[in-house]
């Protein structure tokens, strides 16, 4: 079975976001950017698969401006097998992720799609879901568990109220949720060799795609800074304080 | 034309987040239509038609929406969309599963979390991890939203009941079941509800001893809350964590036990009205949004505060 498997570029998830100069975006020139955490243990998961024996071959995919090609190469660092890059001038919108992305399954014909849950930049926890609509298959959605059974895969999933296991036909999309798997680190040798491992690139129009606008961004602020408070220095007067002057207990 | 907002239940009850949902829905416009999609959910109906602004609850009762799997439930609303200028519902781990499915169905953007209503087409919501506020305006001819419930008050009860619509269609698309769940079973208030929260982190050292801070939660009606750090290590499940990809709670009260305030962390719970901070190491970031902050072990003080309170 193929594995296809979506990273996205997005800021290093230890750096904290700031808003531009003139509120239009925020502002990422110099900024450390990395494998999305979540395309990360995706990653993670397919090559776990193929270690097990489950997998035949595991293909990462990215969509963006020319700089996502370093996400792809340290996919096939950690032990994917090649890389698609999909070029575009920024970074689409959901919808139009997920149009591109139906080409490349149209095309690639994997038995399972692993992707994050949410990208830490946009924070839209989308994309997956609409690839699955648009493709009409099933899916398991925050995964913290991946199960070949028979000729479906179960997934766990961590919901509100706890965990929820579902059953999906092949081929089925799951998005990753942090307690999946610990992704390992690239060594070396896996560096050097990934250089040489496969990488196509395509463009939106090479698939037959035309990314349409859905959306348009206003303007981006910083939100309300808290300001720190006092320090306490006891129960009593901790106590005290929540009483008699935040008035909440 | 009308709002359709999709209620979240469990064939029993309505589930507070739909609240504030609908709260959401009420400043896009006013016709407002409640779905109750699942299994012999005719008391979640009853509970739906009884909310001041909703002018009438369609509900579809059908095995196939039990457990309101994506598959079925993207199918059936996608099925009701044409009559509906907005579908709007709670940014729960249910609504987040089925919505972008419909949205996707119907080719348009999802809103994802918005926080705002600034007009019936533009809306804000938090990006980064909360870090910058995006205001978007939608292009689509329906729009399809999930909200934060923090960020909207409870629709209140109304004395009149609106009218409840039966539809028939049963969208089953035979590719997924719902197979076993583990439901968390807890006397205290739901995380997201609570007006008050103690949480716990990496600090905490063991599960056992976040019987610390349920003495403390019994003390204080409270619910008990967690870091990330806590649920990988395996102290508590994964429906305890707050944070940018757990749980996004507003408390009127928010005390952080042992937790360094990542800002993972911090996206999840610095919009709570007082935050107290109990942290061994002065220099820890959750300081600078505490309002309140005690240095000291918390072990030594974790049983104090129980006693006094
Ligand atoms: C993609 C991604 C998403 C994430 N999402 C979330 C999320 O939603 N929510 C979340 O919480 N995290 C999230 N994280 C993790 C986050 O980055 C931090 O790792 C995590 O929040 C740290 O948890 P912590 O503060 O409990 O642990 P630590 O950072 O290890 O802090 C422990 C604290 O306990 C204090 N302490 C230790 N012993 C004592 C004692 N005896 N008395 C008093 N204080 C003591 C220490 O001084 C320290 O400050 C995410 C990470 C990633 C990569
Ligand atoms: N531009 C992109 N390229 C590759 N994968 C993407 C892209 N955008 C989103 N994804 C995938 O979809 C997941 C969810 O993203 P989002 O819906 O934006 O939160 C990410 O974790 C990725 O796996």
């Amino acid at each position: 079975m193929k594995i296809l498997v979506t990273v996205k570029r997005v800021i290093d998830y230890n750096v904290k976001a700031r808003v531009n100069a003139d509120n239009t975006d925020v502002d990422l020139a110099n900024t450390k950017m990395a494998l999305n955490p979540f395309c990360e243990i995706a990653v993670e998961e397919a090559i776990r698969l193929k270690e097990s024996g489950t997998a035949t071959e595991v293909v990462v995919v990215s969509i963006g401006p020319k700089a996502c090609q370093e996400q792809i190469r340290t996919s096939l660092a950690l032990g994917a097998d090649r890389g698609i890059h999909i070029e575009t001038d920024s970074m689409p919108e959901s919808l139009n992720v997920a149009k591109l992305l139906a080409k490349v399954v149209n095309a690639e014909q994997p038995g399972l799609i692993i992707m994050g849950k949410q990208a830490i930049d946009s924070d839209n926890n989308q994309t997956g879901q609409m690839l699955a609509a648009l493709l009409d298959i099933p899916q398991g959605t925050f995964a913290s568990k991946v199960e070949l059974i028979g000729d479906k895969v179960h997934v766990t999933r961590e919901v509100d109220g706890g965990l929820q296991t579902v059953a999906l036909n092949i081929p089925a999309i799951v998005t990753t949720d942090l307690r999946l798997n610990e992704p390992r680190y690239a060594s070396l040798p896996n560096i050097m060799k990934a250089k040489r491992k496969p990488l196509v690139v395509q463009t939106p129009a090479d698939l037959g795609i035309e990314l349409k606008t859905h959306s348009k961004l206003l303007k981006v602020e910083a939100p309300a800074e808290r300001q720190a408070g006092i320090k306490v220095n006891s129960i009593e007067e901790l106590i005290e304080k929540l009483k008699n002057e935040a008035k909440v207990i | 034309m009308a709002i359709l907002i999709i209620a979240e239940h469990d064939n029993n009850i309505l589930k507070a987040a739909t609240l504030n949902a609908i709260t959401a829905a009420s400043q896009m416009g006013d016709e407002l239509h409640l779905l109750v999609a699942g299994l012999d959910c005719n008391l979640v109906a009853q509970q739906a038609s009884k909310i001041a602004g909703i002018k009438k609850v369609l509900i579809a009762d059908s095995e196939a929406y039990q457990y309101q799997l994506a598959e079925n439930m993207s199918k059936l609303v996608t099925d009701l969309a044409s009559n509906y200028c907005h579908i709007v519902s709670p940014a729960t781990t249910t609504g987040k599963n089925f919505m972008p499915r419909v949205a996707a169905l119907l080719d348009v953007a999802q809103i994802s979390d918005i926080v705002k209503v600034v007009s019936e087409n533009t809306f804000s919501r938090p990006i980064y991890a909360g870090n910058a506020i995006a205001t978007v305006e939608s292009l689509d001819a329906i729009k399809v939203i999930t909200v934060r419930g923090t960020a909207f008050d409870a629709a209140k009860q109304s004395d009149l009941s609106a009218p409840i619509e039966i539809i028939t269609a049963v969208h089953d698309a035979q590719i997924s079941e719902f197979v076993s769940e583990e439901v968390a079973v807890s006397e205290r208030p739901e995380l997201t509800a609570a007006k008050v929260i103690i949480s716990g982190g990496r600090g905490m050292g063991n599960g056992e001893n976040f019987t610390l801070l349920e003495s403390v939660a019994d003390k204080l009606g409270a619910a008990v809350g967690a870091s990330r750090a806590a649920v990988d290590a395996g102290f508590v499940p994964n429906d305890m964590q707050v944070g940018q990809t757990g749980k996004i709670v507003a408390p009127d009260l928010y005390i952080a036990v042992g937790i360094s305030g990542a800002i993972q962390h911090l996206a999840g719970m610095k919009d709570s009205k007082i935050i107290v901070a109990i942290n061994k190491d002065e220099d820890a970031p959750i300081f600078q949004v505490a309002d309140y902050g005690l240095v000291a072990d918390l072990f030594e003080v974790l049983p104090q505060l129980t006693d006094k309170l």
